[in-house]
């Protein structure tokens, strides 16, 4: 199982990621969100975040989520690479996650794209065998 | 009616339709103001998105998509829906998550051949001067209530701060703020990353260009608007920076329950709206035009910056606003339709206003001419300047294209460009571009872009603004 693949759009980025469980799939996608803006390999995780979030159904917290990557990405200044969360379900769906990053410092982190936010483009998650997310950044 | 491969059947040069049924649940049809050249580089997907803007309800007369059309989310870029009050509804997708993403076009009183030998360190001295980027932050400090007041009165506050000049509110689109702005309808989150980020360029398309007038086509219009051959322009294109992405997440979210309370049918989660007069409606409205407000208020901050060094380099010179455009927003306006005058709400996403003279909305200076359209290049090719007309009104709600429009998509260039090889290449152009992530430039190559005049030709044979003058760049500096 690949982990992200992009998909061809004009305008925008668009990707789908995937997952063993719903966890990985969102881990994936948010590892796919930063790759579409900075190589990975130049990011270390030498800082934590916490992350915690609650949606209708995994669609909504997935959107809310990703849209959170962003939120933390301008406010901290900060670029993250690793992803481990916990999701648990009862009326609503919660997300408990830890993030790993660091600052932003322009002359390690080459930026090719700057995402502004997660469209709801043919946003969607499917499970057939695997967890499967597709997402269109705007950039 | 001719068919096309693209299901595109042409109603006249430069005119295609999308017909009733390309599409289960369209209103009405769609048009896409094309020439047959640009037509084949318009995608089915971009086809497919004026056809889902025209099942929204409430639409008047068509779904449009100007000639820089190309694949969007929600409408395309390039697109243009105009609502009814009664049963229409308003749509974030039809505004997009840069909201009053603008132009900004002054105009000095310099000579190009005074300004080109110190163009380097002019670049220099405005990237310095105006925070751009990723990360960056402005030299304002705003507080929160000057971002309140940001939100609410746009570049009024900024004169009223100090910034700039009375006459600048009278040469800008809504006088540099539109009425409506409800600041409750601001998260906290918006208001945490738009604080730092007021008086910033920002990264991707954004730039800060001196130009030179190289040439003009209409020297009546031309001189109203106070441009001459040779002169040096600054144009400057940014938006609401992160406060107005937030400002259009958090309704995005309000509005896809919306969606399901209302039992409105979308075929495109982005194009998530609610009716028109509805609180969800209302509350988008008013968070919307806080992101305007601050978009103008954002241009207006960078422009006095850019005064500033100027009079640095050449004291005593001027820059005087020629006006500055809105190209993601909606809009009331009053229109005609069918024979009947109505309040409309008129989205505009990737699509400038271009208002001929009988509209009250354009500034007394250009009352007698129409206002000026301001048609950004891509890096390293022309811009134009065109001017509104009547004309406009009837075929596009009062509408141009906003630019070039891309053709290619950026991973596609960033396989074929490196930012090192763009530069370098706008270099021998005898262009000074000046970035904080020079991988960025990769993706804004001019080659992912149509060529603007190509675009500008459409509109100006449609007569929905016409040629005034075309400018070429001398430097740029982007995030």
């Amino acid at each position: 199982m690949i982990a992200f693949e992009y998909l061809e759009h004009t305008a925008d980025v668009m990707f789908r990621a995937y997952g063993e469980t719903a966890e990985e799939m969102l881990s994936n996608a948010a590892s796919a969100l930063f790759k579409a803006m900075v190589d990975p390999t130049t990011i270390v995780a030498q800082e934590r975040w916490t992350v915690e979030l609650e949606g209708d159904d995994l669609e909504d917290l997935a959107y809310k989520w990703l849209s959170e990557m962003i939120f933390l990405f301008e406010t901290e200044s900060a670029v993250f690479s690793t992803f481990s969360m916990r999701l648990v379900e009862d009326s609503r769906i919660k997300l408990y996650a830890e993030i790993g990053g660091e600052r932003i410092d322009l002359s390690r982190h080459a930026f090719e794209n700057e995402v502004k936010a997660v469209t709801r483009h043919k946003f969607g998650i499917k499970k057939n065998q695997i967890w499967c997310i597709q997402v269109v950044l705007d950039v | 009616m001719e068919d096309t491969s693209k299901n595109l059947c042409k109603i006249d040069d430069n005119i295609y339709e999308v017909p009733l049924g390309y599409q289960p649940g369209m209103r009405v049809p769609g048009r896409v103001f094309v020439s047959a050249a640009l037509r084949d580089m318009v995608e089915p997907g971009t086809v497919d998105q004026v056809a889902n803007v025209a099942t929204l309800p409430g639409i008047v007369k068509y779904s449009m998509a100007m000639p820089d059309a190309h694949l969007g989310y929600g409408f395309p870029i390039g697109g243009v829906a105009a609502f009814r009050e009664e049963g229409g509804i308003i749509s974030p997708g039809g505004v997009g998550f840069d909201i009053n993403c603008g132009v900004r076009l002054l105009r000095s009183d310099l000579r190009a051949e005074a300004v080109q030998p110190r163009i380097n360190t002019l670049i220099d001295a405005l990237f310095q001067a105006i925070p751009s980027g990723l990360g960056a932050t402005g030299r304002l400090h705003a507080t929160d209530k000057q971002l309140t007041e940001a939100f609410v009165s746009g570049a009024r506050w900024a004169v009223e701060e100090g910034y700039g000049f009375e006459s600048d509110l009278t040469h800008c689109e809504e006088s540099g703020g539109m009425a409506g702005a409800d600041p409750d309808q601001v998260s906290l989150k918006a208001r945490k990353r738009g604080r730092p980020q007021l008086g910033t360029l920002g990264s991707g398309n954004h730039f800060l260009e001196i130009q030179k007038v190289e040439e003009i086509y209409d020297p009546a219009v031309a001189q109203q608007f106070g441009l001459f051959q040779g002169q040096i322009t600054v144009m400057i294109h940014c938006g609401s920076r992160g406060a107005g992405h937030q400002i259009c997440t958090d309704h995005l979210d309000v509005l896809s329950r919306a969606v399901r309370k209302y039992n409105i049918d979308i075929p495109d989660k982005q194009l998530a709206c609610a009716p028109l007069g509805s609180p969800e409606a209302r509350h988008y409205f008013g968070g919307m035009v806080c992101a305007a407000n601050y978009a103008w208020a954002n241009r207006h901050i960078i422009a006095h910056w850019t005064r500033e060094v100027f009079e640095k380099y050449f004291p005593g010179s001027r820059l005087d606003l020629v006006y500055d455009v809105a190209h993601n927003v909606a809009k009331i306006e009053e229109h005609n339709v069918d024979g009947k005058r109505e309040r409309l709400y008129v989205h505009r996403k990737g699509a400038t206003r271009a208002f001929g003279p009988s509209r009250d909305e354009v500034p007394a200076a250009y009352r007698s001419v129409g206002q000026p359209v301001i048609i950004p290049g891509s890096m390293g090719t022309s811009s134009y300047v065109l001017c509104g007309s009547d004309a406009a009104l009837d075929l596009t709600f009062g509408s141009a294209c906003h630019g070039a429009g891309r053709v290619m998509s950026r991973s596609q260039a960033l396989k074929q460009f490196t930012g090192k090889n763009v530069k370098a290449a706008l270099d021998k152009q005898g262009i000074v571009v000046k970035a904080t992530s020079p991988g960025m430039l990769a993706e804004e190559a001019p080659q992912v872009y149509k060529p603007s005049g190509d675009v500008v030709d459409v509109v100006h044979n449609l007569g929905i603004a016409t040629r005034v003058a075309r400018l070429v760049p001398l430097g740029v500096s982007k995030g």
